[in-house]
Parts: C-alpha cells; sequence; structure tokens
C-alpha cells in the first residue's frame, strides 16, 4: 500500500466511515472515534505502519464544534512513509478518545500529554495521569482560554502552601512578548495584553 | 542476565516465616548526577534488584507549545534551541524546514549545505558529550576530559559561524541569519582532520575497556520489537537493530547527494547503543567532508522568503518599503497559508518533530514538538526492571536523553 491517494482510496474501500483530511504533505484521514481503534489495528497489522510517532490533539477554541481533534502520526519502517489519522471528539466538554496503548505502548505517554494539557479522557487507558503537570494540577494549559500567563494555582504541596501562604503566581509579562494574537484580533486589541508594566514580580498586580 | 537474578535462599527463608521482606522505595532524582538533569525515576527495589520503575518528568516544563501559539513563525527560533540544547543547529534546521514545508518554499543549495554541514557538527557535539557524560555515569573519567576537549573546538567553530557558542538561532525560516565566514570551511576541514584520530583514542578507552563492558554488555536489552513499538528514534533505535535513519530513508535538506553508512546494533543492549554513537560521529565526519568538497555557490536564503525574515538592516533604515516591510514582520509575523504539516528530522537523539497547524496569518495555532527524548524515554518502565539498581545508570547513560526536549 503505498502512501499515496491510493493509500486512503484503499483504505475507504474497507472503511466506508473514514474521509479525506485536508494536508498539506503527508496523506491524511479522519475517522468517527469509533472506528479509531478498528482503522489504527488495521493500518498496524496490515498497512505496515508499525511505528507509532506522535499522538497529540488540537483545540479548536471555545464555541467551535467538534472542538478537539486527536491525531496520529503513523511512519512505517518498511516504506518510510507516513499517515496522518485524526478523530474528532464527540463530546466538546467532556471529551474522550479509545486508547491506543492496545496496539502501542508508545501511546501511552503521549495520551497522558494529551491528557494533561487538553483534559482529553482517553478511555481504557491503564494509567491516565498528568505528565508535565503534577497531580493536583487544576488547569488544562494548552486549551485555548488557558492565558498564556498562567492562572494563580496553589503550592502542590497543602503543608508548604498552607505554612508559607505561598502560591503559584501568573507571569508578570513585563512587556513582552510582543505578540499578534492568533486568529483575527486585530494590533491594537492584542497588545495592551502584553504590555502591561502596571505590575512586576515584586509589585502586586493592582484590582482592576 | 540481570532478568533471571533471585534469591532462592532469602525467599526460601522468607517463606518459612524465618524473616520478612518488604520492598523498597526509592527515589532516583531529579537531582542525580546520572539522571542528566532533571529526571526522577522511581524506584521499587526487592533487594537491589528493581521490580518497578516510573519515570517522573516535567520537572524542566516550560510550556514552549503554549508559547509558540503566542508568537510569530520567527519568533519561535531561539525557544528551538532550548529543546534539545545540546544540539541547537539541528534544532533549528528541523523548525525551519516543517515551516518552510508549511509556506512552500525552496532554500537554494548553498543554504541546504550549510544547513547539513552544521547539523552533522552539532551532531558530533552532541554525540560527544552523550559519550562524556555516559563514561563519567559508569566510571570513566578521562573520556569526558577528552570529548570536552573536543567539544570545545567545535564550539569555537559555532562561535564563529552564529556568533554564539551554545544557543545559536542560527537558521532563519527559509535560510540561515548569514553566510560561512571567510576560511570558515577550511577550518571545519582541519577540525575532521584532527579528530578522526582522537575520536579513535576516545573510542579506544571504552571500547575494549573490561570495566565498562562489564556495566554495559547484556544491560538494558531492548529488542528490535520493542524499540518499534515503543516509538524509539535514533542512535537507540538503530541499537536495537533497526536500520532506520530519516537522513536516507525521508531525505530532507540534501542528504541524499552524500554518502554515509547507518550503524546498526546486534542485540540492543547499552553497549550496542555506545557503538552506535561513536560509528556515527566517523559518519559524520565522512558527511562534513563530502558538504565542504562540493560546497554549492549562491544564495544562502530563498529569494522569496524575503516575505518572511527581515529585510537587511542598512535598508530598513534607508528606505521606505523595507520600513514597512520590517514593521508588518515584527508585529504581525510572516503570513502563512493555512493547513497542516508534519515534519521530522533525523536529530542526534532521535526523530525530532514538529506538527504545525495554521489558520493562515503570522502566528501557528497549534505547534506541537515530537520530542525524540520523550518517546525514548517512555521505555524505562519496561527495561529497567529486573536491573540492578547501578544498571539504571547505565541504561540510562546510554538512552543519551535530554530533558530540556523531553519536559518542553
Amino acid at each position: 500500500m503505498p502512501a499515496t491517494a491510493d493509500a486512503t482510496a484503499a483504505l475507504k474501500l474497507r472503511f466506508p466511515q473514514v474521509t479525506d483530511r485536508a494536508s498539506l504533505d503527508h496523506p491524511a484521514v479522519n475517522v468517527p472515534p469509533a472506528d479509531l481503534i478498528a482503522l489504527l489495528d488495521h493500518l498496524r497489522t496490515d498497512g505496515g505502519f508499525d511505528l507509532l510517532t506522535d499522538v497529540t490533539a488540537i483545540d479548536w477554541a471555545e464555541g467551535v464544534s467538534p472542538r478537539f481533534t486527536v491525531v496520529y502520526h503513523l511512519f512505517s519502517t518498511a516504506r518510510h512513509d507516513y499517515l496522518r489519522v485524526a478523530a474528532a471528539c464527540a463530546d466538546n466538554l467532556a471529551p474522550t478518545m479509545p486508547t491506543a496503548t492496545g496496539l502501542w505502548p508508545a501511546a501511552d505517554w503521549h495520551e497522558r500529554e494529551a491528557f494533561d494539557m487538553f483534559g482529553i479522557k482517553f478511555d481504557g487507558h491503564p494509567d491516565l495521569r498528568r505528565i508535565l503537570m503534577w497531580d493536583e494540577y487544576p488547569h488544562f494549559p494548552l486549551r485555548k482560554e488557558f492565558p498564556l500567563a498562567g492562572i494563580e494555582t496553589p503550592l502542590p504541596d497543602l503543608e508548604i502552601a498552607a505554612e508559607t501562604g505561598a502560591s503559584l503566581k501568573p507571569a508578570p509579562m513585563m512587556g513582552g512578548p510582543f505578540v499578534a494574537s492568533p486568529g483575527e484580533m486585530n494590533l491594537t486589541e492584542a497588545e495592551p495584553r502584553a504590555k502591561d508594566e502596571s505590575w512586576t514580580e515584586r509589585r502586586e498586580k493592582p484590582e482592576a | 542476565m540481570p532478568t533471571e537474578f533471585a534469591f532462592p535462599d532469602s525467599a526460601a527463608k522468607a517463606a518459612a516465616g524465618e524473616f520478612e521482606t518488604e520492598k523498597m522505595s526509592l527515589s532516583m532524582g531529579p537531582s542525580h548526577p546520572s539522571t542528566h538533569g532533571v529526571l526522577r525515576v522511581q524506584l521499587e527495589l526487592d533487594g537491589e534488584v528493581v521490580t518497578k520503575a516510573d519515570p517522573v518528568i516535567g520537572y524542566l516544563h516550560r510550556g514552549d507549545e503554549k508559547i509558540a501559539e503566542n508568537m510569530t513563525y520567527n519568533q519561535f527560533v531561539p525557544y528551538t534551541d532550548r529543546l534539545d540544547y545540546l544540539a541547537p543547529l539541528a534544532n533549528n534546521m528541523a523548525y525551519a524546514i516543517a515551516v518552510e514545508k508549511l509556506a512552500k518554499l525552496e532554500v537554494p543549495p548553498r543554504c541546504q549545505a550549510i544547513r547539513v554541514l552544521s547539523a552533522e557538527m552539532a551532531r558530533i557535539s552532541a554525540h560527544l558529550l552523550g559519550l562524556g557524560a555516559f563514561g563519567i555515569d559508569v566510571g570513566a573519567w578521562t573520556v569526558f576530559l577528552y570529548s570536552f576537549t573536543e567539544r570545545e573546538k567545535l564550539y569555537k567553530l559555532f562561535e564563529e559561524l552564529t556568533g554564539a557558542r551554545f544557543t545559536t538561532s542560527y537558521t532563519r525560516i527559509g535560510g540561515v541569519a548569514r553566510d560561512v565566514p571567510e576560511g570558515w570551511l577550511e577550518r571545519v576541514g582541519a577540525f575532521c582532520d584532527q579528530f578522526l584520530p582522537i575520536l579513535e583514542e576516545i573510542l579506544n578507552l571504552l571500547t575494549r575497556n573490561k570495566i565498562f563492558q562489564d556495566r554495559t554488555v547484556g544491560i538494558g536489552v531492548i529488542s528490535k520489537e520493542d524499540a518499534i513499538a515503543y516509538g524509539l528514534t535514533g542512535p537507540n533505535l538503530r541499537g536495537s537493530g533497526v536500520p532506520l535513519d530519516l537522513r536516507k530513508d525521508h531525505p530532507y535538506s540534501g542528504y541524499e547527494q552524500y554518502d554515509f553508512d547507518i550503524p546498526v546494533g546486534a542485540t540492543g543492549d547499552c553497549y550496542d547503543r555506545y557503538l552506535v554513537r561513536g560509528e556515527e560521529m566517523r559518519q559524520s565526519v565522512r558527511i562534513i567532508r563530502q558538504v565542504i568538497a562540493k560546497f554549492p555557490e549562491g544564495k544562502w536564503y530563498a529569494e522569496d522568503a524575503k516575505r518572511i525574515f527581515g529585510p537587511p538592516k542598512a535598508k530598513i533604515m534607508t528606505s521606505m518599503e523595507e520600513l514597512i516591510q520590517n514593521f508588518m514582520l515584527v508585529t504581525e509575523g510572516p503570513q502563512m497559508p493555512a493547513g497542516e504539516v508534519y515534519f521530522e528530522a533525523e536529530n542526534p537523539k532521535g526523530a525530532l518533530g514538529f506538527y504545525v497547524v495554521s489558520k493562515g496569518g503570522g502566528v501557528p495555532w497549534r505547534l506541537k514538538i515530537r520530542a525524540p527524548s520523550f518517546c525514548n524515554l517512555s521505555i524505562l518502565p519496561k527495561v529497567c526492571v529486573g536491573a540492578m539498581v547501578s544498571d539504571i545508570v547505565s541504561i540510562l547513560g546510554s538512552l543519551d536523553f535530554v530533558m530540556g526536549e523531553c519536559d518542553r
């Protein structure tokens, strides 16, 4: 099965639910979450895509439906080609996706990362814990509504937090980074967000 | 084999109720000399045998992917230095090629040659550090002294080329920051000439060293199937006998015109991974010499990359059009088409991938970094079980990871 348009055409014959996904490079397909594992299993055993190089998610922002898409990048160690498989989570508030850990152990850490950053629950994952943030962390940082500076959060060690009264504060941006916002926001709206110099690490943020 | 290690006496005694045994929990890291940065491995021990290993990562998490969504494509280049900070030139190149794929830019042959040259030098530098640190981990101090002397020479060359020794930020999207300095290629050639004999000397310190072999041969064996199933890439995958190298299998930046071999291991133990890295340095020298021999003339940036990186400083100050263009690039970023690309480059640690999702405009909507160290470390819970505590040091040293990249 060469990685061309025929490859996805052959896939679509076998899995009629599969649709083409727009891509600038590698062949890419969309699949409903219900058929995801069957498709991945087929690709791994019969399609020759034996290496799962990456699993990640995209947040298309609040108000967009479907909001979360999970993206898998597969690689064939024999043919040296890539395939992108994407599945959109059905529920925007409590996104879930079946786990691929049964097919590739490599999916374990990637799915934990997607859970950690986006809050996508991978059904059947044997050990779905946060991986980069600490276990008690209450937010999902790569969701679009999460601000770049961060959100004030209690320290992971509650004993130390109670004793010192310390907490994790948002980063003072101190005039940078100077950014153009993603999307259609114009510069005047985008600028002050990063240009708030009214507070620093030493001086508290004034109450609005 | 460590997996067959057992305590028949103690097991029998424990069964007879003569004494109680219990498992011990040991936290290795995050500040431990052999965890090369801030990796923590939560070990469960039965005596000195590891029964469970749970790597705890994230101590160096900076949210690079979040940062990328909030700045223009050009602004993110310095952040790529800080992924695998032992080979920033290779990271710069991987990121640049990913975005160039999105922008449909072709860079001229001279630019490709400069990138290949700098990436291979970065590979030598990264492997030298990996080797030196691995040597220290298993008690061979000398290797470190030799390999760091050579790295210093490479850093001098990097400094000449990029202006920085460590965080180079040399590659631009659509080119490189500046052409090679005069006489620099000859100095790189001279480095290669004196490096090869020294490399042999360094490797001779370890390859037939009985103590080193005792610490590495048969330790941390990763089978071919496991290596693929866990998504290992780079020297760790090749050490297990899978001849996969993206420079050959999915060539980019003109790698297809150079002649080089891909070393593979036979058993997939720590010793094989060491051997693979040693040979890769020789192959990198081979590539560097070929690049220098047929170094192409021409521009070091793509002609149509002017819409991506800023015009020359002198022009900004004197010409209105360039001033406006510079202003637009700095404030709104280079305008990219909408779409998705995924690009992986063969970095010293493995396949470094960038998945860029663009909705158009100057800022990526999502930028996912597929870090080879992250994937390589995910096999730890499997490979550590049954090993002795001292073997963990060998295994970590041979996997040669960088936490800056793993945690992003």
